[in-house]
Formats: C-alpha cells, sequence, structure tokens
C-alpha cells in the first residue's frame, strides 16, 4: 500500500551556514524528496552597475573586486583587459607576468575556498582549517605586493599599482614548495575518503548537453567533460606562452558530472596554476610597469564584450563607452549567476541532504550573483 | 581556570561580586551566530580559521540565533537583508551584543553615495555594541574588536547594560 503523501514547502536561508551567504532557497519536497527548487537572490544587491554609471574607470576597478570577493584579482584583470582593448593600449611585457601571476595564485586561493567551505558543508570540519592555513600563505604574498589581503585595488588600466617586492618571487617559490605536499595531504584527507566519495559521488549530475544548453561555464562546465576554458580556447593576456593543461571530468569515482566531479576539477586545476606560476616567474622580465598607465582614462566612442576565465567560469564585461570619462553602461556576466541557474534542475529527485552538497559542489558567491 | 590556578593555599573558597561572576562568564564564552553577509564573512571566516584561531577567546560559532550571544554583521546590509537581520537579532536571547564589522555595515561603505539598495548603517535597524572598521577588516581588527567587546562585557552592572 503506498502511503499518501504531501508536498511541502520548506524555506532555507537567507541565514543559513550552507547558503554560501545570504540565498535563500525555497524548496518543494514530497516527504525527502525535492521536487522543485526556487531560488531567491537579492539580498546582496549592491548596485554595482548604477555604480558604473557615475564612477570614471578607474575608479570602477575597487568595485569590481567586491563583485566576486574570492577572487578580486581575477575580476580587475578582466575589467581591465576589457577597458585596454576598447583603448587599445599595449601592456608592458612584465605587467603581464604579474598579473597572470596574481590570477592564478587568487585562482589557487579562490579553490581553497571552495574546498574548505565545501568539505565544511557536509560534515568534514578539518580540511577547512588545512585549506585556510595554505591560503593564508596565498594572502600574505598579496599583502606584500599591494597592503591588502582580500580587495586589492592592485591591477590598474594599462599596468599595476606598483611593482613586486623584491622578496616577492622567493617567496612565492617557498610557497610552491610547501603547498605541493599540502595538497596530496588534502587529497589523503578529503578526496578520496570513502565517506566523502559515497556524499558526492553520482550527487547531482551535470551531462554535457544540459550543462552547454544553460551557459554553465569553468570548472562545472569541465566536469560535464568538456573541454572548454577561455585561457586556451580565446586567449587573453600572455596564456598562450604557458604550458598546461585543461583537467576535464572523467568520471572517476561514479558519473562525469557528478558533485565529486565538480570538486575534483578544482583539485586539479589548483595542481595547472602551480604550473603557470612557476613557469611565469622563471620567465618574468625586467622592467617599467606604470609606463603604459594613461593619464586620463577617455576611451574612444563604441563597445566592447571582453571575457576572461574566473575561478568560476566566464567573466565577461560589455562596456558601452560614449568618449567621456564616465562608461554610459557596464553589463557584467556573472558566472556565478549563470551556473546558479541549473541548480533547481540539479537538485530534483535528490535527498533534501543532497541541495548542500550540490550547493556547495557549484561554488557560488553571492556577491556575484547579486552584484 | 588559569588566572586563579595555585592562588590558594588551603580551602579554595573565592570572594567575589555577583556582577562580576555573571560578567566573567558572559565574557569567556561568547557564542557567535555563524552569520556571513558579504566580503567581510570572508575575513570572519578567516579570523575563525586556523591562523588566527576565534576558539580560544571562547567565541564558537553557532547556526541558530536562538543559541548565540554576539551577532557579527559581517558585509553589506541591503534593504532586503535589513528585516532579516532584525529578525534575527529579535530571535537572540538576552544579553546579545552586536559587532558591526566592516564600513559597509558601519556607514555604507563604498556604497554610502550611490547604493541606492544599501542600508546605511547597520545601527539603523539594531543598536551596535562595537564598530570594526575597515574594507574588510584584518582580522587583527575584528580580534581587537573582540576584546574590546569583552571589555565593555566586564564593565557591566545588573542594574544597567551599559556602564
Amino acid at each position: 500500500m503506498a502511503l499518501k503523501t504531501e508536498e511541502m514547502v520548506l524555506n532555507m536561508g537567507p541565514q543559513h551556514p550552507s547558503t554560501h551567504g545570504v540565498l535563500r532557497l525555497e524548496l518543494v519536497i514530497e516527504g525527502e524528496i525535492i521536487k522543485n527548487v526556487t531560488p531567491h537572490i537579492g539580498y546582496l544587491h549592491r548596485c554595482f552597475e548604477k555604480h558604473c554609471e557615475v564612477m570614471t574607470y578607474p575608479q570602477i576597478i575597487p568595485y569590481t573586486d567586491r563583485m566576486d570577493y574570492l577572487a578580486s584579482m581575477c575580476n580587475e584583470f578582466g575589467y581591465v583587459v576589457a577597458v585596454e582593448r576598447l583603448m587599445g593600449i599595449e601592456v608592458p611585457e612584465r605587467v603581464e607576468y604579474i598579473r597572470v601571476i596574481m590570477a592564478e595564485l587568487q585562482r589557487i586561493a579562490s579553490h581553497l575556498v571552495a574546498i574548505g567551505t565545501y568539505g565544511a558543508d557536509i560534515g568534514a570540519f578539518t580540511p577547512f582549517l588545512f585549506c585556510f592555513r595554505d591560503r593564508e600563505k596565498i594572502l600574505n604574498l598579496f599583502e606584500i605586493t599591494c597592503g591588502a589581503r582580500l580587495l586589492y585595488n592592485y591591477i590598474w588600466i594599462g599596468g599595476v599599482m606598483h611593482d613586486l617586492h623584491p622578496d616577492f618571487i622567493r617567496l612565492t617559490k617557498e610557497f610552491i614548495k610547501e603547498f605541493r605536499p599540502n595538497l596530496k595531504e588534502l587529497n589523503d584527507l578529503l578526496t578520496f575518503n570513502q565517506i566523502f566519495i559515497d556524499r558526492t559521488a553520482n550527487v547531482g549530475i551535470l551531462p554535457a548537453e544540459t550543462a552547454i544548453n544553460y551557459g554553465i561555464t569553468g570548472p562545472n562546465l569541465r566536469a560535464s567533460g568538456v573541454n572548454w576554458d577561455l585561457r586556451i580556447n580565446d586567449p587573453y593576456s600572455i596564456y598562450d606562452r604557458f604550458d598546461f593543461k585543461i583537467p576535464v571530468g572523467k568520471g572517476e569515482n561514479g558519473t562525469v558530472g557528478d558533485c565529486w566531479n565538480r570538486y575534483y576539477m578544482r583539485i586539479l586545476e589548483m595542481e595547472e596554476s602551480l604550473k603557470i606560476v612557476e613557469q611565469a616567474i622563471n620567465q618574468i622580465p625586467d622592467g617599467d610597469v606604470s609606463s603604459a598607465i594613461p593619464k586620463r582614462v577617455k576611451p574612444p566612442a563604441g563597445q566592447i564584450y571582453s571575457r576572461v576565465e574566473n575561478p568560476r567560469g566566464e567573466l565577461g564585461y560589455f562596456i558601452v563607452s560614449d568618449g567621456s570619462v564616465n562608461p554610459t553602461r557596464i553589463k557584467v556576466r556573472a558566472p556565478s549567476f549563470v551556473n546558479m541557474v541549473v541548480f533547481g534542475e540539479l537538485c530534483k529527485g535528490h535527498m533534501v541532504a543532497d541541495v548542500v552538497a550540490i550547493l556547495g559542489s557549484i561554488d557560488i558567491v553571492l556577491g556575484e550573483i547579486d552584484r | 581556570m588559569g588566572l586563579l590556578d595555585k592562588q590558594f593555599t588551603d580551602d579554595n573558597i573565592i570572594i567575589t561580586k555577583v556582577e562580576d561572576l555573571l560578567n566573567w562568564a558572559r565574557l569567556s564564552s561568547l557564542w557567535q551566530m555563524g552569520f556571513g553577509l558579504a566580503c567581510c564573512a570572508i575575513e570572519m571566516m578567516a579570523t575563525s580559521a586556523s591562523h588566527y584561531d576565534f576558539d580560544r577567546f571562547g567565541v564558537i560559532p553557532r547556526p541558530s540565533p536562538r543559541q548565540s550571544d554576539v551577532i557579527i554583521i559581517s558585509g553589506t546590509v541591503t534593504f532586503k537583508m535589513a528585516i532579516r537581520i532584525k529578525r534575527l537579532y529579535e530571535q537572540m536571547p538576552d544579553h546579545k551584543y552586536v559587532i558591526s564589522m566592516g564600513s559597509c555595515s558601519n556607514c555604507g561603505g563604498p556604497y554610502w553615495e550611490h547604493g541606492y539598495h544599501v542600508l546605511k548603517g547597520v545601527d539603523r535597524v539594531i543598536p551596535v555594541d562595537v564598530y570594526v572598521p575597515g574594507c574588510p577588516p584584518r582580522p587583527e581588527a575584528l580580534l581587537e574588536g573582540l576584546l574590546k567587546l569583552q571589555e565593555k562585557i566586564r564593565n557591566e552592572t545588573l542594574v544597567s547594560k551599559t556602564a
């Protein structure tokens, strides 16, 4: 005899430790099975695009920091590349190398937070402490470079704020040497832990076709088996000079595109980022870092869409300029926002407890979703 | 009991004021509501993680407002969120304390002028005990704010909350 069940609406958030900020989810459940999920966003809407209308181009850089606050350097990088393309500025070699080093270190730091909080979300608290220990070392590198730990305003249009600290190269080499064994330790502790695999493998499977249809980018797309990375497929800056691989999900412990795969992509990407940083600090040329910074940023009238590979996916800036010192309009294609769209699809038919596992594996940042 | 360790010669009887005992108990186990709003929440997480370690001051994150003593407003408070924050604050049991972390929750921060959806300071909806400046404040700054709050609690009397 089948039991009669009724649908129930369960509210999750905005104050919930596993929603990675102020996200509210409205779950329609039948027993413990998810029937439908409606995300409610806008609890952190900080009016980024309105600010862009009244600020000058260099003034916008600090606001881009505060969008995806786990990957500030990458946000600045994307914005600055867009404005430089609009203005036709050639950037000195050394600046390009510094930017790549910063962006890749930031990618590692961002993935460390993603992995640490993912572990904490589904019940493994120790990896969180391990990840933050390593992240502090990267933040120290940023701190000696520009004085800030989280929001940097370091990458400027046409250059960077100032040159690297004399000790930077040595300290970065030391960090890489220390970090490689730590990554292995993290793998032993969490990645290949049977409890963790049981909790995440075969959960929230995202097939490649669905991912492409929804416009998913970044590690989430690559976990579904699609080889797509803007650093290779649409190279910007000097990424074509480095030798690195794009990790693609293979479904080692379950199905291609499940939560474990999405998590594992971030581990593999950190290794690749280490390789890029290693090559860049060995090749970095001498030179001036501020020679190409324009006195007055006044792009010609026109518009441009420029995109970079953020830790969370394709970050695009659409800038419309009317030839004045303020942009007419800046539209941001935020990767977290687009990746969030597929969330409801992934949750259907899973248990309530899996919602947290799926949400953590998508790795959203609310500052970027709401802007 | 580090302070009182080996302070007694024979009987371990302490003579103290009720106020002092209560204050000592309150300030030594400030349970914090694990509640992140924006960028500052990342620094708050860093403060509670391995390098800075909140726990040594008795601050343990709790997921529910009903179990917590202190709420750290870590980040930009928008209008949509302000109502929720007020309600969360009202759900906390008394003696409750508020630390406003970062420029955004102090006064609106970088969004003070054009942020049409940003509350210009969380003190417009709930009373704030300690303001921590910075955008975002360093973990050391948050720890300093916490020590200031402990100092404040130490001087409380039973008659009035603020000494």
